[in-house]
């Protein structure tokens, strides 16, 4: 399957089964659009019909053309076939109930109120509380008990707003590090946190123990503080911004983001990036669509759809502008790795929610993962029993990039793996469904994300 | 004349060979939360 679209002054062409990206000129462009239908003969009249007055364009080099488009599709660089629907299902099959990844919730509370909030303040549609330790060293357990061969885990501490229960994580986090080398493991902690409880103590022993930390910010000011205010009423930017600085000062270079959700308040949203970056010194950014039940007045209109869409290229052609005056920033959609990026296999597979990777509640139940958590149909099992509802498994077991027939003549679906089924079942009732909303927003962000690898390229 | 420039790109077809470790990371649960992209994940693949 190709794509071929026209960006920031370039023609882009990619190949989606082999993973190839061409970078061509605008004769190129219309011969490779033709070469599925027509013969070479009639490609170079066709050609030659649209741009025989220019110099630069002959028969003959127009029919050399039409022959480096053949021998680029012969070397599988150009219209590959799709073979890949037979392994689609394979790599999770073989995986059997492996898991490898925990969205631990230490802490159904928050100390913000946020309107906009999936997880309803903290609190998943249910009554507030804390994580025990005990709860918190079973989920651990159950993590290296179902890991199988996976020497990588990772446990993410989430909320609510797991500060709130941060001597917890620091007991579960020193009773993995005390297991892991015996058990033949390697824990990769990540803190989510929106900042109000961060001091000193958290710092140092986020910089030590948290291979990525995930820092709540939605920008502006005015922006941030719209929607994320205490129980009084009152915004929260003063207050963790500068908390948010110092940590990511100390953090000598290890991972972090400041993470932001934007809603029909900013579809103007790289203005909230912008400022992370030009005014507050943030480097590593990530902005998101809100996810919020329709009608919600947060939730993004359709024309605000087109709004971002724009805003995706702004940020682009903004980041390659930073890139060259040597002073970078990077957005998480817009890390490509072209040659040491992901396999086949995990391109087919989907997220691995509801079976590599599952969300624990404060009471130790398993959900498919933390979008999940408070529907009641969607528990899993718990940490003590393991999975029970075995056929809600097999139901996220089945979803992968060739699961839905939607998806079939996508050439983006080995990019997002079939999406998100939590944003799926939001939009459509089903974690089958297709999140067409989101599925554009998607592609924009991968069409922007190659065209700065082209970009890049060409600037070398 | 140079019409078309192929950028170097892991071949997916090739990776069905070796794939499939399952040590990377999981789509999810770094940065986004809210959406599923399998791109910007890292091969940690030790024997590719």
């Amino acid at each position: 399957m190709v794509h071929q679209y026209q960006l920031n002054g370039y023609n882009i062409v990619l190949d989606s089964c082999s993973g190839s990206i061409h970078v061509v000129d605008e004769v190129a462009y219309d011969i490779i659009a033709l070469y599925p239908d027509h013969s070479a003969d009639e490609i170079v009249t066709t050609i030659m019909e649209k741009y025989g007055h220019r110099d630069d364009v002959t028969e003959a080099e127009v029919q050399e053309c039409v022959e480096a488009v053949e021998g680029l599709v012969k070397a599988g660089k150009l219209y590959t076939k799709d073979t890949f629907a037979d392994i689609a299902g394979t790599f999770k099959e073989r995986s059997g109930d492996v898991v490898k990844a925990l969205c631990l919730h230490v802490a159904h509370t928050c100390n913000l109120n946020c309107s906009y909030c999936f997880a309803s303040q903290g609190k998943y549609h249910g009554d507030r509380a804390l994580m025990s330790f005990e709860v918190g060293k079973r989920a651990l357990d159950f993590l290296m008990e179902n890991s199988g061969h996976r020497t990588n885990l990772e446990v993410d501490f989430f909320g609510g707003e797991p500060l709130m229960n941060w001597d917890v994580v620091k007991q579960l986090v020193a009773y993995a590090r005390s297991v892991e080398k015996e058990r033949g493991k390697n824990f990769r902690f990540t803190l989510t946190t929106n900042g109000v409880l961060i001091d000193d103590d958290v710092i140092e022993f986020a910089n030590k123990e948290m291979s990525n930390v995930v820092l709540s910010l939605d920008g502006r000011k005015e922006i941030h503080d719209r929607l994320r205010v205490d129980y009084a009423g009152n915004g929260s930017y003063e207050r963790i911004v500068p908390k948010f600085q110092k940590m990511v000062e100390s953090r000598g270079g290890k991972n972090y983001y400041m993470r932001g959700t934007f809603t029909h308040a900013n579809p103007d949203f790289t203005k909230d990036l912008f400022h992370m970056a030009d005014d507050l010194g943030f480097t590593e950014l990530s902005m998101e669509p809100v996810v919020c039940a329709a009608g919600d007045p947060a939730g993004l209109t359709p024309e605000d759809l087109e709004i971002v869409k724009e805003q995706y290229e702004i940020l682009a052609k903004d980041m390659l502008r930073r890139d060259k005056e040597g002073k970078p920033i990077t957005f998480y959609h817009y890390m490509l790795d072209l040659t040491g990026g992901p396999c086949i296999y995990k391109r087919v597979s989907g997220c691995g929610s509801g079976t590599e990777y599952m969300a624990v509640t404060p009471w130790g139940d398993l959900y498919p993962c933390h979008q999940f958590v408070g529907g009641e149909k969607y528990k899993l099992g718990n940490i003590w029993d393991g999975v029970t509802n075995t056929a809600l498994r097999e139901e996220f077991r089945s979803c992968n990039a060739y699961a839905r027939p939607e998806c079939a003549d996508c050439w983006a679906k080995l990019y997002c793996s079939g999406g998100c089924a939590a944003n799926a079942y939001h939009a459509t009732g089903t974690i089958r469904g297709v999140y067409e909303a989101g599925c554009e927003l998607f592609k924009k962000r991968i069409e922007c994300a190659i065209m700065m690898k082209v970009a890049q390229e060409d600037q070398q | 004349m140079e019409r078309i420039k192929t950028l170097e790109t892991r071949n997916l077809c090739e990776s069905a060979k070796n794939g499939g470790c399952g040590e990377c990371q999981t789509s999810c649960q770094s940065a986004c939360k809210t959406s599923c992209g399998v791109a910007n994940q890292k091969c940690e693949n030790t024997n590719k």
